[in-house]
């Protein structure tokens, strides 16, 4: 299937939710947070008391404006919000406050690397704002169900693709690269496990050729992006052998079933709900200050794309090192800092990418948790590209820093850790090691070159790591060579 | 207090009454309680008087200080302004039992004024009519004939304001529930400018007309209240931040040379001729004072009615479907799912003009019907709107007849919703356009029930509301007259 002998192609369309991470609520001032106490964070207006009224939390329609521009979209000139209309325990006024023909954002693409290198542009349709519903929670030993309602309220900006993916493997990368952007943008936490970004998939398969598009079917219940490429990939074959046996397509809503690998039918969409939106009276349309967009965009930061080209260009790593670096935007510039101090980016990619990331790893914290600055990492580099300490007490050092906050260079002094790089001090442990490793010795001398190595070993451990690696071996040379 | 005459003082000799007899505010509260309890018995203005509650408030009030404007002052607040802690059910059952767990903004601005509150004046459920009979608690009752409607829907409030129990009282204007009733108890009704008062804590019935004003004895009153409640909410987004004059500064002010449209679509068929008699007099009283009358034409005004009856009730349909029972209000009994929950609940709550207009309003916003109804209609409401531009570029304010009838029999009209629906048709215009409106006393017409009329204006001239009501009380006494005299 999708390869290029099968019959038919795939088209997938995706609407992937996003909680926009604003301190309050969209329509209130209530904490938006995950993880509280079950309705705690709540008010008489995101519990939709009678005559509480609704108004827009600025930083939210602001934080929709810098997506909607990330990702190549217009901006909507009048801000509008609509009431869809539907009866739901989740909805305390059992009216979504939504954007139905006027979406704050529209008409937007992202490029999406292909796996042969290329890359693709995936059409977005549109982006709107809207609050989100509370949470359900249901307990299957009880005749009952729980609903909290602190989500109740929280900005969530909905993210339509055009039916312009062509595999369930591009859905993955777009929703990825996607991912990746909002990251940059700081205005969402994206977390799939939290609910922070939620994906439905739409999929249907033609002809190849055909202009039409087939019945589709909608896959909810997706809680990663691989239960996206693989309900994508489940749904793919179901839906090809069902065709290629004359069968139909029956457009409906299918649930992913993340265990038995496979997606079930949820509700047929023969009775498709009549939302009965209409413009919300309670929220007066509104013009947006004209220059707002254009502030907005001049102060967005540097998106992936563009990272990575520069860093290529003005710091000439490889593609995979900068992949790491430009991964999460707090490591790019991190790195940056550091580098700007030490400048000598192989040098750095390799600290972060190797020490600093095993730290992150082992205390499981981001890099501004990690109370290390990036002075004192170039501080520490310095000192061992310059020789004053060995890269063995360099980590020592960095691991000290991590764990007491004290300065670098005072380590290296109260621990003693500066290399030796005094020929008088070395010569006793130079003689001494030649003594004590005759054996060895002796295999130099034999044109054994290798053993040189075993012996600088040696040195450095008598030294207790202190002794200049390339001074020990070069003294040792003149002693070998001597005789 | 102790003289009847007291009672019918406005705010300011209320005041005066209270200081001069320097009596504890506790058992004046507890006397006035009492009393309008036992008016009420007759009159049933409110859904419910909670005497304890009024007591406590001024126990509240006499250990604050006086400054207050309103301090002492009975004021009646209609069961759909969210007093906290207290009974708000909006007339209906479905809100049976409701507490709001806080103040509406108006309310929070009364209680800073040191008003003595009175919550719970009755209403038609959800303010769904014109005749205050759809009240899930039964209608309220005209104080001038207690046979008679006090007109819908704030008509707890002009009823409590006419029979003395209070007074003033606040009211919402939806489609002219407060300037119809107003009107037919013979008391001032002010319709802000939309966006001119906080709707915050109003209990919504359709969100893009509905505006709280006050009721009151005389026009200066209402300009009182008018200052105290007006202004910008940031809990609002539809309140506009617009200065709010001294509104008291515009009374007393000569009115010569003010030019008052006549609009011909409001003096055509379907009007007692009680009212246009009265109406009539009130002209020559204006011409009398110096000002000048424009014939003016409002085309597309005889839309208006059917226009309001779309958007009215598909706003209401929205707003209304939180009441299912879930968190507060009525809950049946028995339900086996949820869906029976909101179908019993909903069911056994809403009276039949509140099905009625859910509804309509459902129906008018269904995909297939939506561009037929509800965007028509908007269509037409922003002509409506145009119409009423245009005209103020030619006069200052317009005079119409408030309603088309003085009060009717109650049972009169209940049972037939279109006519019932045409009380208000002189009312509704200034709704669809926003723009200020008030009613005042102006005579006597059929079975010698009072008659209102009323002057509309551009948005946020109230001002001028206010100097033209108020040069005809200088020179009328209709506002002095009292029911049962």
């Amino acid at each position: 299937m999708n390869t290029k002998k099968s019959k038919y192609e795939t088209v997938v369309g995706l609407e992937v939710h996003v909680q926009l991470s604003t301190k309050t609520k969209i329509f209130c001032g209530c904490a938006n947070g995950f993880g509280a106490d079950p309705n705690t964070q709540v008010c008489p207006v995101c519990l939709g008391q009678p005559g509480s009224l609704p108004v827009l939390n600025r930083t939210a329609f602001e934080s929709s404006i810098k997506v909607a521009l990330a990702i190549n979209c217009d901006v909507q000139e009048i801000v509008k919000f609509d009431r869809k209309n539907y009866y739901y325990p989740d909805l305390p006024k059992n009216y979504q406050i939504s954007q139905f023909d006027m979406p704050i954002a529209y008409d937007g693409h992202l490029t999406v690397p292909g796996e042969d290198g290329s890359s693709r542009d995936i059409g977005i349709t549109r982006a709107h704002l809207e609050e989100d519903a509370g949470k359900l929670i249901h307990d299957e030993k009880k005749p009952f169900s729980y609903v909290d309602l602190n989500r109740t309220g929280t900005p969530l900006l909905e993210i339509v693709s055009e039916p312009d993916i062509q595999s369930p493997g591009e859905a993955y990368q777009y929703l990825v690269i996607l991912k990746h952007i909002i990251k940059y943008l700081d205005v969402s936490d994206c977390n799939m496990e939290e609910g922070s970004l939620r994906c439905d998939a739409n999929i249907s398969l033609r002809k190849r050729g055909d202009k039409e598009l087939g019945s589709k079917v909608e896959i909810k219940n997706l809680n990663s992006f691989k239960a996206v490429r693989d309900a994508l990939l489940y749904e793919e074959e179901r839906q090809e052998d069902i065709l290629s046996e004359g069968g139909r397509i029956e457009q409906e809503t299918r649930l992913w079933d993340e265990k038995r690998g496979i997606t079930s039918s949820m509700r047929s969409k023969e009775g498709a709900q009549d939302y009965r939106y209409f413009p919300d009276p309670d929220l007066v349309p509104f013009e947006v200050r004209s220059g707002l967009v254009e502030t907005i965009r001049e102060n967005l930061p540097e998106l992936p794309v563009k990272k990575i080209e520069r860093f290529a260009e003005q710091y000439k790593l490889d593609k995979k090192d900068i992949e790491v670096l430009v991964s999460e935007r707090p490591i790019a510039d991190f790195f940056e800092k550091v580098n700007t101090e030490c400048n000598n980016p192989k040098v750095v990619s390799n600290w972060i990418q190797g020490e600093v990331m095993m730290h992150l790893k082992d205390k499981a914290t981001n890099i501004e948790g990690l109370g290390l600055s990036a002075k004192a990492l170039a501080v520490i580099i310095k000192l061992a590209s310059g020789g004053t300490i060995s890269g063995l007490a360099a980590k020592d050092v960095l691991n000290t820093h991590i764990d007491t906050g004290d300065d670098p260079e005072v380590i290296i002094k109260e621990q003693g850790l500066e290399q030796v790089s005094d020929e008088g001090e070395l010569d006793v442990i130079v003689n001494k090691v030649i003594e004590v490793n005759e054996k060895s010795a002796n295999d130099y001398r034999n044109g054994k070159v290798n053993a040189l190595g075993f012996l600088v070993g040696q040195v450095m451990r008598e030294s207790r790591g202190k002794a200049n690696p390339k001074l020990a071996g070069d003294m040792l040379k003149k002693k070998l060579e001597r005789k | 207090m102790t003289k009847k005459d007291d009672y019918l003082s406005n705010i300011e000799g209320y005041g005066r009454a209270l200081r001069e007899n320097a009596v504890s505010l506790n058992s004046y509260a507890e006397v006035l309680a009492s009393r309008a309890i036992d008016i009420d018995k007759d009159i049933h203005a409110f859904a419910r008087i909670d005497k304890e509650r009024v007591i406590e408030r001024a126990e509240e009030l006499e250990n604050s200080s006086r400054a207050g404007r309103l301090w002492g002052v009975p004021v009646a607040v209609k069961d759909n302004l969210c007093v906290k802690d207290e009974l708000t059910t909006c007339g209906s059952k479905i809100l049976e039992g409701f507490r709001p767990p806080y103040n509406a903004t108006v309310v929070e601005k009364l209680i800073a004024e040191g008003a003595l509150l009175f919550a719970g004046a009755n209403m038609d459920e959800f303010a769904f009519g014109s005749s205050c009979e759809t009240s899930c608690y039964g209608g309220a009752k005209n104080p001038w004939d207690t046979s008679r409607i006090p007109g819908g829907s704030s008509g707890g409030s002009a009823a409590a304001v006419a029979s003395t129990e209070v007074v003033a009282a606040l009211g919402s204007d939806t489609g002219g529930s407060i300037r119809q009733p107003a009107s037919m108890c013979g008391i001032v009704g002010f319709k802000p400018t939309y966006g001119r008062v906080s709707r915050y804590g109003l209990i919504a019935f359709a969100s893009s007309l509905d505006q709280i004003g006050p009721l009151t004895r005389d026009i200066t009153d209402s300009a009182i209240l008018l200052e105290i409640i007006s202004g910008h909410d940031h809990r609002d987004s539809t309140s506009v931040n617009v200065d709010v004059p001294r509104y008291t500064d515009s009374l007393s002010q000569d009115i010569k040379g003010m030019k008052i449209g006549i609009p011909e679509e409001y003096f055509q068929s379907g009007i007692d001729k009680g009212v246009t008699d009265s109406i009539d007099a009130a002209i020559k009283v204006y011409k009398d004072l110096g000002a000048e009358t424009v014939e003016i034409s409002l085309p597309h005004t005889k839309y208006a009615v059917s226009c309001y009856y779309i958007i009215g009730p598909a706003e209401a349909s929205s707003n209304l479907a939180r009441y299912d029972g879930v968190h507060y209000g009525h809950r049946c009994a028995n339900s086996q799912d949820i869906i029976d929950m909101y179908i019993d609940s909903r069911n056994e709550g809403f009276g039949a003009e509140a099905k009625r207009r859910i509804l309509l309003g459902n129906y008018s916003l269904s995909s297939g019907y939506y561009e037929a109804y509800y965007l028509k209609a908007q269509k037409v409401r922003t002509k409506i709107a145009d119409d009423f531009r245009e005209v103020f570029k030619s006069c200052d304010c317009i005079l119409t007849p408030t309603a088309p009838t003085t009060a009717f029999k109650i049972g009169e009209r209940i049972e037939d919703p279109l006519k019932m629906y045409l009380s208000d048709v002189f009312t509704i215009p200034a709704n669809l356009a926003g723009l200020p409106a008030v009613t005042i006393p102006c005579g006597f017409g059929e079975n010698d029930m009072p008659v209102g009329l009323q002057l509309m204006a551009e948005p946020f001239a109230e001002e001028t509301l206010i100097r033209a009501a108020h040069a005809f009380e200088r020179n009328t006494d209709y506002h002095k007259r009292f029911a049962g005299e």
